[in-house]
């Protein structure tokens, strides 16, 4: 590699990891205990499991939804409901209302069901340490703008992963994989360190950075489908007046119409009238698949929410699976406790690859560029001159 | 040792994408085999760290 390439890589990486550094280190912090949002949530003493025919199905002994929607509204009065879910293992079901058919995610409450009793499972409006940890992982409490600043700060990563590949090239040169010298001194041990681990968990951080970047996307990706897809599919208008929460039919009626449109399939949740996830006139059902990856590939089906008549079934557009296959593979929810351990694991490596890239630069930051450079040339052989601070 | 600078980062990176999708596409054996491919980035730095020794830190 050409000398001004060597320098112009270096400048990439250092300014890119520089920038992004910090909120890596607080996304990687935040991303541990979420990784296992499950299991400690069920340690603190969250809802047990409840035992019974799985709520997305047509077991007997299930309540109507009507039923169940009419007993959520009567805990939160005056309010409008917005969401409907489904599980596949319990009778679990879960109600979102907010005072409004758009009302903003803040404001909305979320009950937990037990659909085989009627019965209220957990309190609504309970925000625990791991919604806190979410909101500040995904938006830092800025909604959108903090979003697409993290989604930034991702873009920042991906560039910083890329460049420090192709300064492995030059640095590697004459050391065999997984070189690691650790009595020379201290500052070539975590050079080696970073390299070794910058380049094993390479793929996962690639992967867990691109996924984030389309995770932070998610609300104009939502906003385009909802603008454009779903808009054909409702034959709606822009600006049409949203039907009225009174004149909302028939919510078991409405799940009839999109059962028969896709058999075989349960559903995931509903969106009501008004919301990010349907028109103003629709409910819209989300179908999932039953093998992990079409679990997560959601089609809707739209009902008309006043006649309860479908009015149309297509899948989602390339934009939104995307979206929706970036969760798994953001959260490494999807394999098991062994696949989260392992999450865990490679982020903590990442948290090591952060911090000593911070360290390696505090350390030489006084250096002139050139020996710096000869440094990554030469494989660590060449060490630039200490800083005046020390 | 294998001197090409990316022969082995690449085997690295294609079994942890191999481990990250397979887990994805079903459950059981695709599971297992996810488990097991992500393990190997794992082992190669505990193996990096386990041969480090003063005489080799130097190769020519």
């Amino acid at each position: 590699m050409k000398r001004s390439a060597v320098r112009a890589w270096y400048l990439v990486h250092k300014w890119m990891s520089l920038v992004c550094t910090l909120f890596l280190l607080m996304l990687c912090l935040t991303g541990l205990p979420l990784i296992f949002h499950d299991e400690i949530e069920a340690a603190l003493g969250g809802p047990p499991p409840l035992a019974g025919p799985a709520s997305a199905s047509t077991a007997p002994g299930l309540l109507p939804l009507d039923a169940m929607l009419a007993r959520a509204l009567t805990e939160r009065p005056g309010e409008v409901p917005l969401y409907m879910a489904f599980d596949n293992e319990s009778p679990l079901l879960t109600v979102t209302t907010g005072p409004a058919p758009d009302a903003p995610e803040g404001s909305m409450t979320l009950m937990l069901f037990d659909r085989t009793n009627g019965q209220l499972v957990a309190p609504p409006g309970e925000e625990g340490i791991m919604e806190f940890l979410l909101e500040l992982h995904t938006d830092m409490f800025l909604g959108l703008p903090g979003m697409l600043f993290l989604g930034t700060m991702g873009v920042l990563f991906v560039a910083a992963l890329v460049s420090g590949v192709v300064l492995y090239a030059p640095f590697m040169r004459k050391l065999d994989f997984g070189t690691l010298r650790t009595t020379r001194s201290r500052r070539l041990k975590w050079l080696d360190w970073h390299n070794l681990l910058g380049i094993t968990a390479l793929a996962w951080m690639t992967v867990v950075g691109v996924t984030g970047i389309i995770n932070a996307l998610a609300t104009p990706l939502v906003d385009q489908w909802r603008n454009g897809a779903l808009a054909e599919m409702t034959g709606l208008e822009a600006g049409a007046a949203p039907l009225p929460p009174a004149r909302y039919g028939s919510l078991d009626k409405a799940m009839a119409s999109a059962r028969a449109a896709l058999p075989g399939n349960d559903p995931q949740f509903i969106a009501f009238p008004g919301g990010a996830y349907s028109s103003g006139h629709h409910y819209a059902v989300f179908f999932q698949g039953d093998t992990p990856l079409t679990k997560r590939l959601l089609t809707p089906a739209l009902i008309d929410a006043e006649t309860g008549r479908l009015t149309d079934v297509r899948p989602m557009p390339l934009s939104m699976k995307a979206l929706q296959l970036s969760q798994p593979l953001h959260f490494g929810d999807y394999g098991g406790l062994p696949l989260k351990l392992l999450w865990a694991a490679l982020t903590l490596l990442t948290i090591v690859v952060l911090g000593s890239g911070v360290y390696l630069w505090l350390g030489r930051r006084h250096a002139p560029l050139s020996m710096r450079l000869a440094e990554v040339t030469s494989g660590g052989r060449i060490e630039p001159a200490p800083s005046p601070a020390e | 040792m294998i001197r090409s600078t990316f022969a082995l980062p690449a085997v690295l990176a294609l079994l942890s994408l191999a481990g990250l999708l397979s887990a994805l596409t079903g459950d059981g054996w695709r599971d297992l085999l996810s488990w097991t491919a992500l393990s190997v980035p794992l082992l190669a730095i505990a193996w990096a760290a386990s041969r480090r020794s003063p005489r080799k830190d130097d190769p020519k």
